[in-house]
């Protein structure tokens, strides 16, 4: 399955110069660009795991792209996302966030069912990645 | 008196009509003569008057009678709004009366609108309860709209000090918020409304629920006038909902969700519900406007307290905000929803079936959206507002919408929106699913094009053209609506003039 969170995750995959042009986007905006990845992308799964700090101080394209590159170059099988930040009054929040780096074979998640009470039915979504112990999932 | 009031009324204003002094005060021993004497001169008008920053500032639309001077028109409506009666009344002094009585300050002509005029009124602070709609609408909105001597009234936009602002929770999550919690950024979000609306069993409804979500859309919807019927009870609605909700997050990866309506005949009913949904995981409710200022607080107030996003669906408005002549202007019922403490709510598309004037669409959107609006005549907004923050509402785009218009929606709508094809997402061609993908697949396009800094409003069409030849469902959902269009005029426009010296 292709997991779909993210601003593009219905469009192919980017290239190389579509990935800067968001990035270049996003820097014309002000926002801060950051780099985040992880092996267990469940929906609930907050905080994927830092690519240094936010590079509020990288404004050009080049630079961003370098970091992503060596993410990408150590992480090529995990998921690698590409998050802008907005710190202006009224959003102090992420602006744009997008998928970059997928593993060859994502495994997807699975539905567990508790039947409760009367009909009721408590709903779990798990990661099959998670059924492995972290560096070892794809 | 022998004659009627409203006769007494048009009558004596007549006679003063040419007079400078008919709206000056009158000496204190005069004014409160038992009987009947215009309300400019009982004290509703004072053209002196400087609003203060406590202020709660009106301005209507108001159409006299013939004969009935506008001045004493917006003195009338003033008093009718705060303390007056059609009387003079001795117990008024044992009150600091000045203090309560609203206070008409200017009249405008209504430029290309004979007969009608912008009239201003401020009220004091002391006259509203705090943290109540209910409180406030009976003022503004109580007894005015059906007074004799005024053929038309209309609120056209209202300017809430931050003091009284601070006084409502406001949006129960808000849209900053509501982004964290379904990790979506960057681009509008993604609905539907479940069709038909009425008539479908509770497992056939959930299918398609998920369908819908499977395919690409963030959030399916209940229609207003689904509650409770003897085809599906809530429940069962309820429960077949959130299988449909809980296996489209397992089969996507992404959060989802099912606005479920929880609108009832009682609050009890009302609570009864929304905690059910609470219980099954759902992240959202929803209820009709047609509930009640109170009922809205209530639920607002319970969604903050049980982590609920709190969508609003504007059943019934357009009996009041329509026509311009006549009602609430659709600004102000934002406003008021944005205090009451809603997280969504039904905006307008501008190019869907349904009212929608491009420039009032504008004010309502930043009502909703912005910080601070500033005052912008030529989108309706009389005045500048602080919104005090208080958290933004989520504007909703929906009825009679489709993926072919995705350049023009984002054009007119911005980021921050929930655009909802509800025909346009089930009534494809080859399935739900495949209307869904057409619509997240135009979407995504169009924003990618956007941020690469192509000129969507021109290149749009070829854009999705583009996107076609990959996207089959998308292909379809051209072929089946491309030259759908609603071109009609609008009712509900902006009357003013961009300068003053122009015409």
């Amino acid at each position: 399955m292709r997991i779909t969170q993210g601003t593009f995750s219905f469009l192919p995959d980017f290239t190389e110069d579509e990935i800067k042009a968001q990035i270049q986007y996003a820097l014309n905006q002000g926002w801060a660009l950051s780099i985040e990845y992880t092996d267990d992308p469940h929906p609930r799964n907050t905080y994927w795991e830092m690519w240094g700090n936010p590079m509020f101080d990288i404004k050009d394209t080049a630079g961003i792209m370098f970091e992503v590159t060596a993410c990408r170059q150590a992480h090529s099988d995990l998921y690698i996302k590409i998050n802008a930040f907005d710190s202006t009054l009224g959003f102090e929040t992420q602006r744009l966030s997008f998928i970059v780096n997928r593993p060859r074979e994502e495994p997807g998640f699975g539905l567990m069912r508790q039947e409760a009470q009367g009909r009721n039915i408590r709903y779990t979504v798990r990661s099959y990645a998670t059924d492995k112990p972290s560096g070892s999932r794809y | 008196m022998n004659i009627s009031y409203a006769l007494f009324f048009v009558a004596f204003s007549h006679t003063l009509l040419n007079e400078n002094t008919m709206n000056a005060p009158l000496p204190i021993a005069d004014r409160y003569k038992s009987g009947v004497m215009p309300y400019a001169k009982m004290g509703y008008w004072d053209e002196n008057y400087t609003p203060k920053d406590t202020d709660i500032l009106a301005v209507f639309r108001i159409t006299p009678q013939d004969g009935v001077d506008a001045i004493e028109a917006a003195a009338a409506v003033a008093g009718e709004s705060s303390t007056a009666t059609w009387t003079v009344v001795w117990t008024d002094r044992l009150t600091a009366c000045d203090n309560y009585r609203a206070k008409a300050y200017r009249v405008d002509p209504v430029p290309g609108a004979p007969g009608q005029y912008f009239a201003y009124i401020a009220y004091d602070l002391a006259l509203f309860e705090e943290g109540s709609i209910a409180n406030l609408t009976a003022s503004i909105i109580g007894n005015v709209f059906g007074f004799k001597p005024i053929r038309a009234l209309r609120l056209e936009d209202m300017r809430i000090p931050v003091a009284y602002l601070k006084t409502f929770q406001g949006p129960p999550t808000g849209i900053v918020v509501e982004r964290e919690r379904l990790d979506k950024f960057g681009r509008p979000l993604l609905g539907a409304t479940t069709k038909p609306k009425l008539g479908l069993s509770g497992k056939n409804y959930g299918r398609v629920v998920y369908e819908a979500l499977k395919g690409g859309l963030d959030f399916v919807k209940d229609d207003e006038n689904i509650n409770s019927q003897p085809f599906m009870h809530w429940r069962d609605r309820f429960l077949f909902v959130m299988e449909a909700v809980n296996k489209a997050c397992a089969e996507t990866g992404e959060v989802k969700g099912h606005y479920l309506n929880v609108t009832a005949g009682t609050m009890e009913d009302m609570y009864e519900r929304a905690e059910f949904a609470r219980d099954l995981g759902s992240n959202i409710i929803m209820i009709d406007l047609v509930i009640g200022y109170t009922a809205i607080q209530s639920m607002a107030k319970w969604s903050r307290k049980n982590d609920m996003i709190l969508h609003l669906h504007r059943a019934g408005h357009s009996t009041y905000t329509r026509q311009k002549n006549h009602g609430v202007s659709f600004r102000v019922i934002s406003k008021w929803m944005r205090m009451a403490g809603v997280d969504h709510i039904h905006a307008g598309t501008v190019v869907g079936k349904l009212e929608g004037d491009p420039a009032v669409i504008a004010g309502i959107y930043d009502t909703l959206r912005e910080t601070h609006t500033p005052q912008n005549l030529s989108h309706g907004l009389f005045f500048d507002q602080d919104w005090a923050g208080l958290r933004k509402v989520m504007p909703v785009a929906s009825g009679g919408i489709h993926a072919g218009q995705m350049h023009q929606l984002i054009h007119y709508l911005g980021e921050d929106v929930v655009l909802q094809f509800g025909g346009g997402t089930i009534g494809h061609p080859m399935g739900v699913q495949a209307g869904a993908t057409a619509n997240r697949v135009a979407l995504e396009a169009m924003i990618q094009a956007r941020n690469e800094g192509k000129d969507i409003w021109n290149e749009g069409p070829d854009i999705l053209d583009k996107a076609a030849k990959w996207c089959t469902p998308l292909k379809a959902a051209l072929d089946t609506w491309k030259d759908i269009s609603f071109n009609y005029a609008s009712t509900d426009t902006v009357d003013y003039v961009a300068t003053p010296t122009a015409s």
